[in-house]
């Protein structure tokens, strides 16, 4: 029994491996066939203020020959001190180029500005109509809130188009706001921390009020201290799924200076596709910060995503 | 004394709605008007820049007269088929391995679940490498074991498999946790009382996991189909042309190109409108045909 999740935890895991074992390969050896699985210790040369990988050919009284086995100079022969040679066997500078070969700087800021207001304010809308709907009464409450559930069976697909239209209307495209505005809301925040506020004694409510707390206040002073739990988990559930969004945030860019990580990613691996040490560079620190958040909360993150299941 | 009354009664007849407008206002316009606005975009040919001209449903009657457009329907289903019908046998069968409280439960879950948090971009990035057909590790792993390798994503049937493959393994966190959950919640003496009567592994499954997982099992065939339906990111990154002979191109793939390559906005949400409802029928077949068998005892 143990040997079969073993094995299927290997498979899980092994093609994150391989994109680690591959980003610091140096190119050549990335297309080494059969593959190592720990990189080989490497020759380098420089010449012409660039580092060359080489193959060592033969060493007299210390004169190292070589021979260039990629690049421009590929085939050339070099006689140079053996001291200057340089080996290695990881190549931690595929990051710094893979850094360098598109504006990843810059698509981080833009997805933490989107994932992270997205978050906010998705969190601000969904108390204050959940807190509506479990804590008062008024008309229409029921058939509001089925309205909303409703929209949860609409694909996404459907919205693409004419929210692309409204938001070229308003001059939007390709702004944070194209990014944020349209997802501050959504139903799956609403349903949870209804939930959640609806299991909190009425008599707390009651003795605030006779304090002469307002129920705006109690919405802050005891509603949300008393469902932390639910809130991070919603939080994170949206955080995640808005750092790693594609197609709309591919729709409504159209300058690098407004690519999210994703659409960056996308782009250059169209661009470079066939610079494979880069590639999994980038796809390696484009998915470290939210593996890093999961080990961290590990625990709330499972169950957001088993709780977004189970609402069907 | 009497108007302060009557205007604090209305004071407070108003407030929830203020509590809902930021929501509502934010649904109501980029979530449920849309639908409509695209259903009215769907009866005009436009490109957005230009005046739109009324065709009824002439795109509706182009779209079942256009092969892409077919292909890309029949490659949806074979996606959606293979991922929702192999995924969940997978998922269930470790699910069920899971559940038997062994060590190292906790360990495990988080390795199945690594997958589904990443992000798709990123590894589908990584598996188009694994699936290199001169460099990637997937082939020498199957010339290890004697196999000859594919051309993966460069054969019109491998690339199905391919994207097939990656898909199960990118959601399959997912539905072993959604099944694990509802196991670990069974109770315990259904299982005694059957093993003391004698029930081998396979009469407990089949007699008393089987039919206590239905709704488990309803739910997650739904949810999976209606999402590889939508499956737009693997093919995109993994085969940005439609793949070889057009094979992996999907119904939103297909909208893509139509309405962010070639400008046809109308076109394109008549395609988005048929996908709703390819969507909503076979949510509504799936727990009619379905629902009675799983849903229980």
């Amino acid at each position: 029994m143990h040997v079969t999740l073993l094995a299927v935890a290997v498979v899980m895991i092994a093609p994150l491996l391989w994109m680690l074992i591959t980003s610091v390969k140096s190119p050549l050896e990335a297309y080494d066939f059969p593959p190592s699985f720990i990189p080989a210790l490497k020759t380098y040369v420089e010449h012409g203020g660039e580092l060359h990988q080489a193959d060592f050919l033969s060493l007299r009284g210390g004169t190292a020959e070589v021979r260039v086995l990629a690049g421009r100079h590929k085939g050339l022969r070099l006689s140079v001190p053996e001291e200057t040679l340089i080996r290695k066997r990881f190549i931690w500078r595929n990051y710094a180029d893979a850094w360098r070969a598109a504006p990843f700087a810059r698509y981080f800021v833009n997805t933490i500005v989107m994932a992270g207001l997205t978050t906010i304010g998705q969190v601000i809308t969904s108390a204050l109509a959940a807190y509506a709907f479990a804590r008062m009464r008024f008309r229409g409450k029921e058939v509001i809130f089925i309205i909303l559930l409703g929209t949860m069976m609409v694909p996404k697909q459907v919205l693409l188009i004419p929210n692309y239209i409204f938001l070229s209307r308003l001059g939007w495209i390709n702004t944070y706001y194209a990014l944020i505005v349209p997802w501050i809301a959504a139903v799956f925040g609403i349903y949870f921390m209804r939930q959640h506020f609806e299991t909190i004694p009425q008599d707390l409510f009651d003795a605030a009020a006779i304090d002469g707390c307002s129920r705006f206040r109690a919405l802050f002073n005891i509603a949300i201290p008393l469902s932390k739990g639910v809130i991070v988990m919603t939080a994170l559930f949206t955080f995640i799924m808005t750092w790693n969004s594609l197609l709309w945030p591919l729709i409504v860019t159209n300058s690098p200076e407004m690519r999210p990580l994703q659409v960056g990613l996308a782009y250059f691996s169209q661009e470079s596709s066939t610079e494979w040490t880069l590639l999994m560079a980038a796809s390696t620190f484009t998915i470290a910060p939210l593996l890093v958040l999961f080990f961290i909360a590990q625990r709330r993150i499972i169950e957001g995503f088993a709780r977004s299941g189970l609402k069907g | 004394m009497q108007t302060t009354a009557s205007s604090r009664s209305k004071r407070l007849a108003i407030t929830p709605y203020l509590y809902l407008l930021p929501a509502f206002v934010v649904i109501l316009t980029f979530q449920v008007l849309p639908i409509f606005y695209s259903l009215f975009v769907s009866f005009f040919e436009w490109d957005i820049i230009r005046a739109r001209r009324f065709v009824g449903l002439g795109n509706y009657l182009d779209l079942f007269r256009d092969v892409e457009f077919w292909q890309a329907l029949f490659n949806t289903t074979v996606f959606a088929a293979g991922s929702v019908v192999f995924g969940l046998a997978i998922s269930l069968f470790i699910a069920v391995l899971l559940s038997r409280k062994i060590a190292g439960l906790n360990c495990y879950r988080l390795a199945y679940f690594i997958p589904y948090v990443t992000a798709m971009t990123a590894v589908a990035i990584v598996w188009k490498w694994l699936f290199n057909p001169q460099f990637g590790l997937l082939n020498y792993l199957l010339s290890l074991v004697g196999l000859p390798g594919t051309r993966w994503l460069q054969d019109p049937f491998w690339a199905r498999v391919a994207v097939i493959i990656f898909v199960i393994w990118k959601t399959m966190g997912f539905n072993i946790l959604i099944f694990l959950t509802r196991l670990l919640d069974i109770d315990k003496t259904f299982y005694e009382a059957a093993e003391i009567d004698g029930a081998g592994p396979w009469r407990l499954f089949r007699y008393i996991t089987w039919p206590l997982l239905g709704p488990t099992t309803l739910f997650l065939l739904i949810i999976s189909t209606i999402f590889s339906f939508q499956m737009f990111v693997p093919v995109y990154i993994m085969t940005p042309d439609g793949g070889p002979a057009n094979s992996c191109s999907t119904m939103v793939f297909f909208l893509y190109e139509n309405a962010y390559v070639d400008f046809r906005m109308g076109y394109a949400c008549s395609i988005a409108y048929v996908l709703f409802f390819i969507i909503l029928a076979l949510t509504l077949i799936q727990r009619k045909a379905l629902g009675r068998k799983l849903s229980g005892l």
